[in-house]
């Protein structure tokens, strides 16, 4: 088990082109599936209505965080928050970057989640408090260990 | 997009947090890899070979009961923590939730720009 969720994927298109993909409100929203209302800057919310079917009623809002052209782009989210009764602005969100590299055949995109592992602060006893050497090895360990037992 | 699933409340995703939280310790991971032998082990033989105390043991125990990854059973006159693997289970699970997600959603894009 690990904390974090990554994804790398080989495109038949060049940098600008997938640059253009994820860094364009519009383009980003035609294959995400959500109807983004304004362009996208760095350090701003940037929100839409989910379009996907069988999902409109989630309202889609993200805070994009990095703007490096072809090379990152990264915005925090809440994952799972399709609920429209629940108000999840409090809940710590998660941050998703897409990080382009230039390969002979076009171009590899490697997107991560991470943050999965922190909970608000102020739901966070001392007790609770995060040891961040080595984590993921650490669940690595006891995975391996948990899945040898059973 | 299908950011979702009919177990999808945020009380859930809280109690995600809680099981990451409380497993983020080298106290507390040491406890787990001990009990998840099966062998429901009493207080004083955790502390034992430790070089904490029985209250400090206590405590990590207590942040392992609340996430739901331990419960403690009655024995006597003296308490035993259990190991329950379903919390890690369900996290795992729900990170592949969102892993699939993301596949789809990449899938996407790959049409997109390549069509």
């Amino acid at each position: 088990m690990n904390n974090r969720i990554e994804k790398r994927i080989e495109l038949k298109a060049p940098p600008a082109r997938v640059w253009r993909a994820i860094s364009d409100y519009r383009e980003f929203g035609a294959w995400f599936g959500v109807n983004i209302e304004a362009p996208f800057v760095a350090g701003q919310e940037a929100q839409g209505q989910i379009t996907y079917p069988g999902y409109e009623h989630v309202r889609w809002r993200v805070v994009i965080q990095k703007m490096e052209p072809e090379r990152l782009f990264s915005f925090t989210w809440h994952p799972y928050a399709v609920d429209p009764k629940v108000d999840y602005s409090h809940e710590t969100p998660t941050l998703v970057e897409f990080r382009l590299e230039k390969i002979a055949t076009g171009t590899l995109l490697t997107v991560t989640e991470t943050g999965f592992d922190r909970i608000p602060a102020e739901r966070r006893p001392d007790a609770f408090r995060m040891n961040d050497g080595g984590w993921a090895q650490q669940m690595k360990n006891i995975e391996r260990h948990v899945a040898d037992r059973q | 997009m299908s950011r979702t699933g009919s177990d999808t409340s945020a009380a859930r995703r809280r109690q995600h947090a809680a099981v990451f939280a409380a497993l983020g310790d080298e106290t507390r991971l040491s406890l787990i890899s001990e009990l998840s032998a099966g062998e429901p082990r009493s207080i004083a033989h955790l502390t034992g070979g430790t070089r904490l105390t029985r209250q400090a043991i206590t405590k990590h125990l207590r942040v392992l009961e609340q996430a739901g990854i331990v419960h403690s059973e009655r024995s006597g006159r003296e308490s035993r923590f259990a190991f329950d693997p379903k919390p890690m289970q369900e996290l795992r699970e729900y990170l592949e939730r969102v892993s699939a997600q993301w596949d789809q959603v990449l899938g996407r894009l790959k049409s997109f720009v390549e069509g």
